[in-house]
Parts: C-alpha cells; structure tokens; sequence
C-alpha cells in the first residue's frame, strides 16, 4: 500500500478509533450515539479500501440505518425524554480495565501474529460470490440467523403488547374508531 | 473515473508530470461538482414546478409575481434561503441541530453518484448500485430523527418519530420490488440493469412489460417509494394542518433549505430508480443510442433519461396533489399488512417465472413465436 490509499487507510482508522474512543468518553447518551455512527462509518470506509464494497454497503444499511436509528428509538422512547444525563456509569473501574487490557492483549497478538494472505492490485465485485456463498456454503448458518432474529422480532412485538383483553370483533373497522 | 484520467492525462501534455491519483481526485471533485449543480438545479425548478402544478390543480395560478408567469420564484426562494438568519432556538440541543441538515442531505445527495443519467454518463458505475442507494439513503432517517429531537419542540420531535418510523417500515417493500430488476439483469448495477432492458423489443423489453410480476411491482415500487419520501398521501411526519411542518419546524434559513433540497433529491432518486429499474433507463424503442457519433450519444440517452425522470417526478406532484393523508395507523398497516406481504409474494412470483421460462418475459416469449 502506498501513495493516497495509506492516507485513505490512516484517515478511516483515525475516524474509526477516535470516533470509537468518543462514544466512550462522552457522557450524553445521543452525542456517543452519533460518534458510534461516525466510528461505523469509519468501518466502512476500510471495507471499501478492502475492495469489500458489498460489505461496506451492508455496514452502512445495517449499522447506520439499522442499530444507530434503533438506538435513537430507544434514547426518544424512554420515559425521561427530557433527561439526556444518561451518563455513562464508572463501576467496577479495575476488573473492567483488567478485562480490557486481557482483552486488548489477545486481539493484538492475534492481529499481529495472524498470517495474512496478501493479494496486490485485486479487484472483483463480490456482491454476486457472497450471496453464491450465502446460499450453497452457509445456507445453515445463514437461516438459523434468520430464525434467531424472526424470533426476537416475535418476542419483541408480544411484550410490547399492552395488557389488555383481547379487542372485540369490529375493533380495526373503520367507523367504530 | 480513473481510466478517464488516464486518458486525459494522455491527452493534455500539461498533465503529464502530475500523478495520476491528483487528476483522479480532481475529475471526481469536478463531477461531483457537476452533479451538485444539477441537483440544486432540479430542486430549485422542481420546487417551482411543484407549486405550479400545485396551482393547477387547486385551480388557482401559483407563484406569478417574480419573472414571466413567476418563472424566477425559485431563484428569489434561493436566494431567500441562503440570506436568511440561521435560528437556533435556544432551548435546542446546538450541536445535534446544528449537524443534522447535514445527515439528512448526504443521504440525499450521495445517492445520486450512481445515477445513471445515460450510455457511459454516471458518476460511478457501481456494481452494488441500487444497494448502495438503499444503503445511503438511509442516513437521511438518522437526519430527521436528530432534527426532530435536537429541536426540542413536541411538534419536531412527533414529525421526526413519525418519519423515521415511515421511512424504516418502508424501506422493505422499496427493497423487495426493486428485487425483481436485479435478478433479470443479474446484476446490481444500474447502469447493466438498464443495459438489460435494451434491445430489439422496444418498450416491451422494458422491465415492466417483462412479466406481470414485474408489471405488479412497478407499482408496488412506487407506492412505497412515495412512502418512504414522506410525499403525500404519506407525508405524515409534516402534516402541516396538524404538525405545523414536523422534523424541520425550527429550522429557517440555509439548514431548513438543506432539509428541503433533500427531499427533492429523494423525490429524484425515486423517479431515478423506477426509470432505471422497469421504464428502461436511457432505452428509447427502436434506437440505440450508443451508436451515435461522438458525444451525441451520451447526450441523445441523457436527454431520454431526464424525460423520462422528469415524468416520473411530475406524477409524483400530481398524487400528491390529489390524494387525501393517510392516519398514522392506516400508514403502518398498509406497509406490513399489505405492501410487504405482496411485495415477497410478487418477488417469488418473479423467481420462479424466471426459473420456469429461463429468463424470457412474455415479449420475447412472443417475439420468437415470429421467429
């Protein structure tokens, strides 16, 4: 990698940490909501350079338009809508950093020790190869996935249920309104 | 783009000790720059256009004042927008209100990079093209959502909740009937989804005549589409007679018009996209443009694509000038009780047509009866 695709790199990695490090530090709730959306963004950006341009789409769909606005959702249907000191609560400050540290300790040897298969100047769309994939290879892990997510969208929509007796026939028509 | 360098670079012996990724960058700066104006210049006619026909409609004249006929109405509007003093109220959350036109007209305006405005005129020939629109498109929603919140105003905040709840549930069944003209083509890419749809056949090779399915989900399409752009019948999250404007109530001066200009992109990227994907694209009956000489080509399809946009757009004032708004619980159960069940039944329909008849619509099923 060399000329403007490192500075490209450097540039995603930087939004990404430092947008990353943000949603952490900062203490409304909404402000590390729209960091975290940056620090996806950021994400993104290293799947394009990646070549990986289906995947950066599916990052932008699923993570920007799907858990950041579901976060949002969440943050406006609370009960305190007024209240944005949801701050970011500092507990059990020393297992936490020696999870951290143990946790940062194995990705980095993993990163580091893992190795890569470089390949130098590639270019192919892989939209049409994943779904191939998604389809023949991890058809299974593909539906199962599918079910888990049914599944909570079920659970989901019945304890969002209000706890009332079931409506009398006639109750969706429109004139009974 | 970066073959385009090349050949300018090869071109012009001024260039020839610059680095190829400076003339890379600068040609995408200057199409982009292209584009940006197109755009503002869409929206700004389109605005004129839709209070025009608004007029009619409402059997009244419009805007008359500014210019013939109030023809300049839109650069008056421009120039009003842009002069105007930046509010911010001072109960609102400055930050959030401050970047979230911002959201809301990237969105709008990112999606336009893969537009495919004629033979070779596109600003990035993506081959994820239409999912990629999905997937920018998509930060418009966090956009109203913060503008609607930051704004710290009930009416804001209901607008901002109602069109992010719209704009989620229907971005299925957008997906859903835009499905069918993937698999005909085989690609995600706009510029070979219209590609598919020239030839010999003439209008009948268009996606929308390739079978009823896809007959069914040009429709289905647009209904959600003008949906997912909050254009009436849907236009629930700025219901004037009860939300006053919604999302943007608090906004005056160039953010508001960053709010507007994004709407009138998503009105273009939906005439855009049903062109594109079922009245094929650039195709004119009987002609192929890419054997003109010269740029006449790229003109000639760039002038059938901006029609056939342009109608699109013109249908979409015309509804929402003569349906009635829908209430918020008729909204939602029209999107999951009715458009997205059809839109999965219509997407299997497709399938298996294409399975059955290996890929051949109904016009060419009768084309080679004729031999």
């Amino acid at each position: 990698m060399s000329g403007p695709a490192e500075y490209i790199f450097f540039a995603a990695a930087a939004m990404t940490v430092g947008a990353a490090i943000l949603v952490a530090i900062l203490p409304n709730i909404l402000y590390a909501a729209v960091a975290l959306l940056f620090s996806f963004a950021g994400v993104a950006g290293l799947y394009v350079l990646l070549s990986a341009d289906f995947l950066a789409a599916t990052q932008i769909l699923v993570y920007v338009g799907g858990i950041i606005v579901l976060l949002l959702f969440a943050v406006f249907l609370s009960n305190r809508i007024s209240d944005t000191k949801i701050t970011n609560p500092t507990h059990f400050r020393l297992p936490a950093a020696t999870i951290c540290l143990v946790l940062f300790g194995v990705l980095s040897y993993a990163a580091v020790s893992t190795p890569y298969a470089v390949k130098k100047g590639v270019y192919l769309p892989t939209a049409a190869d994943i779904g191939e994939l998604l389809m023949t290879r991890y058809l299974l892990p593909f539906e199962v996935a599918s079910v888990l997510l049914l599944a909570a969208l079920i659970g989901a929509a019945l304890l969002s249920r209000p706890d009332r007796p079931a409506p009398e026939k006639g109750d969706m028509e429109e004139g009974k309104r | 783009m970066e073959a385009l360098a090349i050949s300018l670079v090869n071109a012009v012996p001024l260039l020839a000790g610059v680095p190829l990724w400076a003339v890379t960058l600068l040609l995408m700066v200057v199409v982009a720059a292209v584009i940006l104006v197109f755009a503002l210049t869409f929206e700004g006619v389109g605005s004129l256009v839709l209070r025009k026909v608004a007029g009619d409609i409402q059997a009244r004249i419009g805007p008359n004042r500014v210019g013939p006929n109030g023809m300049l109405q839109f650069l008056a509007d421009g120039v009003k927008l842009v002069l105007k003093e930046d509010l911010i109220p001072a109960n609102a959350d400055r930050l959030l209100f401050k970047l979230a036109p911002y959201f809301a007209f990237v969105g709008s305006f990112a999606a336009f990079v893969v537009v495919p405005f004629g033979v070779g005129l596109i600003a990035a020939d993506l081959n994820i093209g239409i999912y990629y629109v999905m997937a920018v498109t998509s930060l418009v929603v966090i956009g109203v959502l913060l503008a609607g919140w930051s704004s710290n105003n009930k009416w804001a905040l209901l607008g901002g909740m109602r069109a992010a709840a719209q704009i989620v549930s229907y971005e299925i069944p957008v997906g859903m009937a835009l499905i069918p003209a993937v698999l005909i083509a085989g690609s995600l890419s706009l510029q070979d989804i219209v590609r598919s749809q020239s030839g010999l056949l003439g209008i009948f090779g268009w996606n929308l005549f390739h079978n009823p399915f896809t007959f069914f989900s040009f429709f289905l399409y647009f209904t959600a589409a003008q949906a997912e752009t909050n254009q009436t019948p849907f236009d629930l999250p700025e219901a004037e007679s009860e939300l006053v404007s919604g999302y943007n109530v608090e906004y005056s001066g160039i953010r508001f018009g960053l709010f507007f200009l994004s709407e009138f992109g998503d009105m273009f990227i939906v005439a855009t996209l049903s062109t594109a994907c079922f009245l094929g694209g650039w195709n004119v009956p009987f002609f192929n443009a890419g054997t003109l000489p010269w740029i006449w080509g790229n003109l000639f399809s760039l002038g059938v694509f901006l029609a056939k946009a342009f109608t699109m757009v013109l249908i979409m004032m015309w509804v929402r000038w003569t349906l009635p708004r829908l209430r918020v619980d008729q909204l939602m159960r029209m999107a999951w009780k009715y458009l997205v069940p059809l839109t999965f039944v219509n997407l299997l329909g497709v399938s298996l047509w294409l399975l059955v008849f290996k890929g051949k619509g109904i016009p060419a099923m009768i084309a080679s009866l004729f031999g």
